[in-house]
């Protein structure tokens, strides 16, 4: 089981599924911003699996795995900064409440 | 060798244990996230399943991904989440609902998304080895630093200005908020 690749990527689908449902169900902000981490976190997985069992993709993989984290993390900082912006106005973290771009 | 490849008398070998444990480890954390009411042990649950997919990246044969795994995700995206948390929390109106109202309709879609990943992932031939390869570091580097370096200098371009707007951003403006301080 672990040494094929189907099985890595059939848990990573599953990871992905799950994130969606988070981001699609919740109604925190901060929910769904943990739910994008989780995709993001399935698809990294995706990348380093084909990079672990096919031969010419070994090295690329991981370094196009670095660069998502990378992004990940500039994603994360950008978003965080923004729910805390719209806080300061709406005193709600709940998406649903956030009806209107300005007040 | 101490120990070997496989558990004695089943013929089943110990990176299936570790594989079974740490995918099980993966899924149960991200459902809780995604499940829990309290959203801090939402925040919690991240990083336990941060931690057990660094493990599956170690037996990977990926040890770089997994150091930056911890590093990044367990040191810096798990705490900013914490902290934004702790930013947001309402005392007096915690969220009686923890689920939007098309919550059904989220969970088929879902489903249906990981179903039709699942089915093309196994009508597929994918053109692998059936062996876990080991990647050195140092060919990572040597890669990093020749062939991608252009998209490495754009991600720390990329990671300057995402801190800068960050802080821009979620600053707080003087003199504006200062009626309305709990």
């Amino acid at each position: 089981m672990s040494n094929s690749l189907d099985s890595y990527l059939v848990l990573s689908a599953l990871l992905f599924a799950v994130g969606s449902f988070g981001f699609l169900a919740r109604r925190n902000a901060i929910s769904m911003l943990m739910s994008i981490e989780l995709m993001i976190n399935a698809v990294n997985l995706t990348i380093v699996a084909f990079g672990a069992f096919v031969e010419p993709l070994k090295t690329h993989a991981a370094v196009i795995a670095l660069i998502v984290i990378a992004v990940a993390a500039a994603e994360a900082t950008v978003g965080l900064a923004i729910i805390i912006a719209i806080y300061r106005n709406k005193k709600t973290p709940l998406v649903d409440e956030y009806d209107a771009m300005s007040q | 060798m101490p120990i070997g490849d496989s558990i004695p008398f089943t013929g089943i070998s110990w990176d299936d244990v570790l594989f079974v444990i740490l995918a099980a480890t993966l899924l149960v954390s991200a459902l809780l996230v995604v499940t829990l009411r309290d959203i801090i042990r939402c925040g919690l649950s991240l990083t336990v399943s941060f931690a057990s997919l660094a493990g599956i990246y170690v037996m990977l044969g990926n040890p770089l991904i997994a150091a930056t795994q911890v590093l990044v995700y367990i040191g810096a995206i798990s705490v900013l989440i914490l902290f934004a948390i702790m930013l947001t929390q309402t005392k007096n109106a915690p969220s009686k609902l923890v689920f939007q109202t098309q919550v059904l309709v989220a969970a088929v879609a879902a489903v249906f998304i990981g179903g039709v990943i699942i089915a093309t992932i196994l009508t597929t031939t994918w053109p692998s080895g059936g062996q876990r390869l080991w990647t050195a570091t140092a060919d990572v580097a040597h890669l990093l630093f020749h062939d991608y370096v252009l998209p490495f200098e754009a991600v720390s371009v990329l990671l300057t200005a995402a801190v800068v707007g960050g802080v821009y951003l979620a600053r707080r403006e003087i003199g504006k908020n200062e009626g309305d301080k709990p």
